[in-house]
Formats: structure tokens, sequence, C-alpha cells
């Protein structure tokens, strides 16, 4: 018994098995489509940490109200339940519209994209709303350091969406005049990993800002 | 119709920034024409400028790394004889000149130079060093240098069109604000680098992308050269900290366009939060700088002494420590903003953490030196005299990390010589060894080895005389970014640290004349082995320079130092003379696409700082133009055949048999 336990010891000092095997195997480079998908979450990353600076300067200046209003006397709960709504389907509406460019189905790709497209318009328009109507009320960024705070950051996140509207728009059009090729399958993956980060930051601007800002 | 710019913008009554920029302008148009003359435009422009190798974009990248180190050292030039003739009277450069000055060498030399010059050879040899062709996204390289170009180029406008900022290399609020800084200098430099930064994240993100996805076959993590290693840390580094740099700019940049509140000293804005911002990615950056130039003296190190790195596994180690450690330093940036004894503690204590990572690095370079047998060429010169020096870099950094002492050296020019000390004595030192090291690589010839030792040497020594009075200086109270003083005490230090700068100017001096005249020697100095310093990675293991795709055959790696046992392996059986199997090889197609965005990227920076709004969308839809064009092309790649590849690499073989035949005989 000791000695087989030793004779494996010696052979696989920090029993590792197959691991180690596998650590001293490299298959050499990846895949295209691993490669890009890789950078681009790694970009994705790098716009989280953008995001995050945001969202720190929020924390910090969310109470600097300088005298002017607070959150829980500007925001409108309903609306931005309805943006959120908008956006969160936008997000089902791309998958969907990856899914059928998995499947090299032309027709259900543009209607999923367009579904995508119009959902996300919609969600920027409630935005812009919101905003001239805060502007309106004497309640623009320049009123106090919470508000250069808030419109930074929320607008931080809707030039993202616009810019993502532009790429989808793009994408399409791709689509019409090239078809399903490898190099636009690629830029679709990439595309749908940035409009679902988009929603997974939204998720937090409205927990972050709205929620907790409602707090009278 | 042109914003804030007309006539008056340039500064026709100064007559230093008026000659210096006119004698710039002529000699870019010198060039300009002999390049358009001597016929040489579509060679440019095919084989470097719209180039997507990452061997071409490394040099480019070093190119403008060195140009821009000359405007620097101008710079710095000026600020030290101002500073010694400058005693109880006005010197010749006036405040706000002065001012500029020392914000422009600052910004240059961290930004344009020591950035441009540890990508450009991350660039060059860590797809070699894996062993494949190319990094992850080449055209995304090309475009990343260019925009680098845009931010540097900026900048240099200022000296003609306006004026850059004079709030130092970092602009605090709230002097940086629209009220105490109402010119455009500010907005030049917050233009040049948010530009410039989109460039240098995109490298990140490629050099990170390329290193964990890319390595040929059998480079595990823990085979990979040690460059590689630091590459990769300093590139993580890059994309989690450049997204602060850029978020915090852009504050800035609302601040001061639009009236908002983010560093005000109205309205509820806080200024103390641009500092912690702004070190959150500064603090990281000077070790994104650091260490590539770390993985350089290790490759160095060990080539020169003929052994492998001592401790690679504790290197490693050490390299990722100070890659997370970099992070939670910062505050020791502003000791004494008042943040409170418990946390000035913590991160004097943290700062003094990071220093044991580094500390294990330097036993490990002195033990791969022991026992081995040290050749001293120019690298390795480097490599010891940044041993030497970093080390006294590193005893003071420890020393200003303790806060006590800190709130006495804060802004004095000690700690001007320390971040000197480390900067100079790491940084840069690391960069001229890589370029002695790697410049056989890149071009096929060695550079001229006297003329390097004698820039060396200079280096060193002007280095010393120049900053070791700084510290002196540091203790005598005199505090950093003084325009003139009246205190008769200083006046002979700041002699001795004038008489330095000029010796390092000899130093550039020889720098200059090594690369001339290597240029000239050329066919006496070629490295036809493709291996001119018997090294140990894979890099050597190709011709100088290397073809194309680099590599005919995907190397296969079985162990650490990769090169170095498949020389012995190959010297046990006698070269190889099996036939190889060449296969066709795709390689990606030169794209203009990084320069034309550049171009619409300069002309959307100059608009902004200008408020020129029209010129600002024009950038801006030409830059989305050119990029929907690209992703219009069809063919992206284009094939170089088996038979081709063969004939490159059987050329190359023959080449080196013929020369070790001969070293037999």
């Amino acid at each position: 018994m000791a000695d087989t336990t030793l004779a494996y010891a010696q052979a696989d000092p920090h029993r590792l098995r197959g691991i180690a095997h596998a650590a001293v195997a490299h298959a050499g480079p990846a895949p295209k489509r691993i490669v890009t998908g890789f950078g681009f979450w790694i970009f994705l990353l790098s716009d989280i940490v953008m995001f995050s600076c945001f969202f720190a300067t929020y924390a910090v200046l969310v109470d600097q109200t300088a005298g002017g209003p607070k959150g829980a006397e500007l925001f409108d709960l309903r609306r931005v339940a309805v943006e959120t709504v908008f956006l969160l389907l936008s997000s089902f509406t791309c998958g969907l519209a990856n899914i059928a460019a998995d499947i090299r189905n032309r027709f259900w790709f543009q209607v999923g994209m367009a579904a995508t497209c119009v959902l996300g318009l919609a969600f920027l328009y409630l935005e812009a709303r919101e905003f001239a109507d805060l502007v309106a009320r004497g309640a623009g960024p320049t009123r106090s350091a919470f508000l250069t705070a808030f419109f930074s950051l929320v607008g931080c996140h809707g030039l993202h969406v616009s810019a993502g509207i532009l790429w989808l728009l793009t994408m399409m059009a791709q689509v019409v005049a090239k078809g399903f090729r490898a190099d636009i399958g690629r830029r679709i993956m990439c595309f749908a990993l940035f409009w679902h980060a988009l929603d997974i930051i939204w998720v937090a601007v409205f927990s972050v800002v709205y929620l907790l800002g409602s707090k009278p | 119709m042109f914003g804030k710019l007309n006539w008056s913008a340039i500064p026709i009554d100064q007559p230093i920034p008026m000659i210096a920029s006119g004698v710039v302008a002529l000699v870019i148009l010198g060039v300009l024409a002999w390049v358009v003359l001597a016929g040489h435009l579509p060679y440019l422009w095919r084989e470097w400028i719209t180039s997507v190798d990452h061997k071409r974009i490394g040099v480019m990248y070093t190119l403008l790394a060195m140009v821009m180190l000359l405007r620097g050292f101008s710079d710095a030039l000026m600020m030290r004889s101002q500073q010694a003739v400058a005693f109880q009277s006005q010197g010749y450069l006036p405040p706000e000149h002065y001012n500029q000055i020392f914000s422009a060498h600052g910004t240059i030399m961290i930004f344009f130079v020591a950035m441009p010059f540890v990508i450009g050879l991350m660039n060059l040899v860590v797809p070699l060093q894996l062993g494949v062709r190319d990094v992850a996204f080449p055209t995304l390289n090309s475009v990343g240098f260019w925009l680098t170009a845009t931010g540097a180029l900026l900048v240099n406008i200022s000296l003609v069109v306006g004026e850059f900022a004079r709030t130092g290399w970092l602009p605090y609020p709230p002097l940086s604000g629209l009220t105490y800084s109402p010119g455009v200098g500010v907005d030049y430099y917050l233009w040049a680098l948010q530009i410039s930064g989109v460039g240098t994240l995109v490298a990140g993100i490629n050099l990170v992308t390329t290193v964990l996805k890319l390595r040929t076959r059998g480079m595990t993590y823990l085979r990979m050269p040690m460059f590689c290693w630091t590459t990769l840390a300093s590139s993580l580094l890059i994309v989690a900290a450049f997204p602060i740099l850029t978020a915090t700019l852009a504050m800035l940049i609302l601040d001061r366009y639009f009236g908002f509140h983010f560093f005000t000293n109205e309205a509820g804005g806080n200024v103390m939060m641009f500092m912690n911002l702004i070190w959150a990615w500064g603090h990281p950056e000077v070790y994104i700088l650091v260490l590539p130039a770390f993985g350089i003296f290790s490759e160095v190190v060990s080539t020169f002494s003929g052994k492998p790195l001592f401790g690679y596994r504790s290197m490693v180690l050490a390299t990722m420590a100070i890659c997370v450690i970099s992070f939670m330093v910062w505050l020791h940036h502003f000791f004494t903003m008042g943040a409170g004894p418990y946390v000035n503690a913590i991160f004097g204590i943290a700062s003094m953490i990071i220093a044991v990572p580094t500390g294990v690095k330097i036993y490990n370079w002195l033990f791969t030196m022991y026992g081995g047998r040290v050749r001293f060429d120019t690298p390795m010169l480097w490599a010891i005299g940044f041993m030497v020096t970093f080390i006294l870099g590193g005893l003071t950094g420890v020393l200003v990390a303790v806060p006590p002492a800190d709130f006495l050296l804060h802004n004095s020019l000690f700690l001007v010589a320390h971040f000197h000390n480390v900067i100079i004595g790491g940084v840069l030192f690391g960069a001229f060894a890589g370029y002695a090291y790697w410049f056989p690589k890149a071009f096929g010839f060695r550079l001229h080895e006297g003329l390097g030792k004698a820039a060396f040497w200079c280096w060193l020594i002007g280095f010393y005389v120049a900053f070791m009075p700084l510290y002196a200086l540091g203790f005598l109270g005199m505090t950093r970014r003084m325009q003139h003083y009246d205190v008769p005490e200083w006046r002979p230090w700041l002699l001795i640290a004038g008489v330095g700068a000029v010796i390092i100017l000899i130093g550039i001096i020889f720098q200059i004349m090594q690369l001339t005249v290597s240029i000239h020697r050329r066919e006496e100095l070629r490295d036809r082995t493709g291996d001119p310093w018997d090294g140990r990675s894979l890099e050597w293991a190709t011709a100088s320079p290397p073809p194309v795709f680099n590599f005919a055959i995907p190397p296969d790696v079985t162990g650490e130092d990769a090169y170095w046992s498949l020389k012995a392996h190959a010297k046990q059986q006698g070269l190889e003379k099996r036939e190889l199997d060449y296969k066709d090889i795709e390689m990606p197609r030169n794209s203009p696409t990084g320069f034309v965005c550049a171009f619409f990227a300069t002309i959307m920076g100059f608009a902004l700082i200008w408020h020129i709004w029209w010129m600002v969308a024009a950038g801006v839809i030409g830059a989305f133009a050119t990029f929907v064009a690209f992703a219009w092309r069809d063919h992206d790649e284009y094939v170089i055949a088996a038979k081709e590849v063969a004939r490159i690499d059987r050329a190359n073989i023959e080449e080196r048999r013929a020369l070790t035949s001969l070293a037999g005989a």
C-alpha cells in the first residue's frame, strides 16, 4: 500500500492526474471565432470599467444637490419601468436574431434585428423625453453635481445604445449585401455581446440610480 | 465658421516656439519632399503606412517614440537651462511659457515616448516569441498605432496654433477648469490623450488576446518567455486602467465644455475625486510602463549570461503580484490631501509591499548572472545600469511611501528625482536595451557596438549628474516647477543638474550617430544567422528580418527556452536535413483603414479643441464611413503559396547551415 502510494506520488507529485497533462499539451492558436469573441469580451470588460467610474462618481456626488432637487423628486419610476421592459425585450429579440444568423435564416435575422432596433429606439426616445423634461424643469446637468453625475451616467449608457443602433443598422445592411459570411458572422456575435452587456449595465443603472434614488 | 480659431492663435511675437516649429516644419517638409522626389512614396504607402504586419507597426511605434523623445528632451534642456540662469532673475522663459514646457515635457515623455516605445517592442517581439504569424487583430493594431500618432501630432500642433496646457502633466482641477484655464491648452491635452488613449486600449486588447489565445503548439503558459508574461500583465493593466483615464478626462471635458460640476468648486463638485480617479489610472500606468522593461531585462540578462532565467516561476508570480497590487496603492500620490492617518497608513504599507515582488525580480536577475558566462554587449550594459539605478529609485520610493516622510517631501524636487530615477533608470534603460537587443531582428543588421556603449555611459553618468542634485534640492526645500528662485544655496546644485542634462544630450547625439553609422555600415554589421546574440526564445529561430509570415512552419514547443533546446537538439543530431512539409499561408491584407481613420480623428480632435462644430461632424462621419468601407471589403486575406514559402525558408536554412559549418571549421 505504502509502496504504491509512493510510486504514484513520484509520478504525479501534485496529484493533478489529467489536469497536469492538459496543462502541458497546448494545441496551438485558437480558431478565429474564439479569438474574435475573446477579444471582444476583453473590450467589454474595459467598457464596464469605464462605466464603473461613472457609477463611482455618481455614488460620491449623489447627495451633492446644491439646494436643488433630489432624485426622489425627479424620477418617474413608471417611465423607467417601461424603458427597462423595452431594453430587456430588445435583448431577447437580439438573441433571436443571433439564432437566426446561426441557422443562416436571413428573413428572421432581419426581423429580429429590426425589432431590436425599434425597441432600442423606443428606449432612447423615452430617455430623451426624460432628459428634456428634467432640463425644462430647471434640473439640467449644470444645476448640481448630483445632476451632473446622473446625466453623465445615464447619458453614457444612452450614447452606447445609440452607437449600438448604428452598428445594428450596419449589420443589417451587410447581411443584405453580403449574406452570412464568416467575418460577418463574427461581427454579429460581437454585436450581440455588446447589446447584452448594455442590458446588464442598464440593470445596474436601474437599481443604483432609479430604485435606490427613489427612496424619499 | 472657425470657432475660437483666428490669426491671434499663432504666437508670432514669441521667438522660441516660432523658431522651433519653423525648424520642425522645415525638417518635415524636407523629408516629405525627399520622399516624394525620390519616388519612395508608393513604397512607404504600400509597405509601411498601410501595413498591418505587427513587425512594421512595432517599428513605427518605436520610431514615433524616438522622434518624440527628441521633442521631450528639448523641453527638458530648456527647463534645466532656465533653472540654471533664473536665480534672482526671470531667466529667458516667461512663466506662462515655462509652465507649458514642463506640462508638455511630462505629457510627451509618458504618453508619446515611454508608451509607444514599450508597445512598439511588445508588438515587434511578442508574436515572434509565441511562434505565431501576427497579433490577434492586425488591422486594429494599425488603427491603434495611427491614433497614437494623432495624439502626438495634436500635442505638436499646439506649439504653433494656440498653446499647450500649463497645468502639469496631470491637469488637476480647479486649475484645469474653465475659470483658471480659459485657453485651448487644456483642451489640446484632453483631446490628444483621449484619441491616443483609444489607440492604447486597442493595443492592450490586442496583446492580451494574442498572448492568451494565439500561442503556438506546446507553448503553455509556463513555457512562455518572461517578456510575454510581462506583456500580458502590462496589457491587462492597460485594459483595466485606461478606461479610467478615458472616463476621468471625459468628465473634465464635460466640465469645461458644458459647465458640468464634476470637479468644480461650485454646486457640489468634488475636486478630490479627480485626484483619486486620475491616480487610479496613473499608478497602474507606472507599472504598464515598467513591467515590459522588466521583461526585456529578463530576456537580456538570461541571454547574455548564457543561462536560463533564475527562478522563472517566482518571476511569473512576482509579475502577476505587481499587476494586482498596482491597483491598491494609488493614494500614495496624495497623502497630503488629508484622507486621515488610517487610510494613509494602509496605502503606505501597500506601497511598501509592492516593492517586495520587485525585489524578488532584482535577486532573480542577479542569480541569473551568478555563475554565468556574462557578455557585456550594449543590451547587457543597459541591464546592469538599470539594476544599480533602479534599486536606488526603488529605495527612495519606499522612503516616500512613508506618509510622515512624504509630508515633508511631497511636491519637492526629491519626488521629481525619484520618479525620473525609476522611469529613466527603469523604463527608458529597458527600452534602449530592447532597442539594441532586437534591432538586428527587426532590420537584419546589428547596431554599432562602440557608439552604443558610448551612448550608454553618457546616459548613465548624465543621469546621475542630472538627478542626484535634485534629491539634495528636495532636502533643501525646493519645490518642483519653479520658474525662478531666490535661494543662493540651490544655485550650485541646479548648475550641476544642468551639466548632467548636457551629458545626456551627448548620449543622445551618440545614439543618433550610432543609428546613422550602423545604417551606412549595414553590410559589415549584417546578421545572417537570425540569431546574433545566441538567443534562447523563438524570435531568434527565424530569419532577420523575419519573413512576413514569421515562421514557415509553426514551431512546436517542448519546453522552456524553446529555441535554446531546439539548438541543443540540432547540434546533437547534426543540422536536420529532412524535407519540411510547407503549406500555403494566409496572411491579412494591408489596409489604409488605420491611417484614414487617424486622419479623420486628427480633424475631429482639432475641431473639438477650437469648437469648430461642423468640422467635428465631418470628422466623425468620415471615421465611421472608413470603418464601414473596411467592413465591406470582400478579401481581407491573401495567400502565400507553399512554393514561395519553401523558397524563402530554404534560402534562410541554407545560409544558416553555411555559417554553422563555417563556425564548425
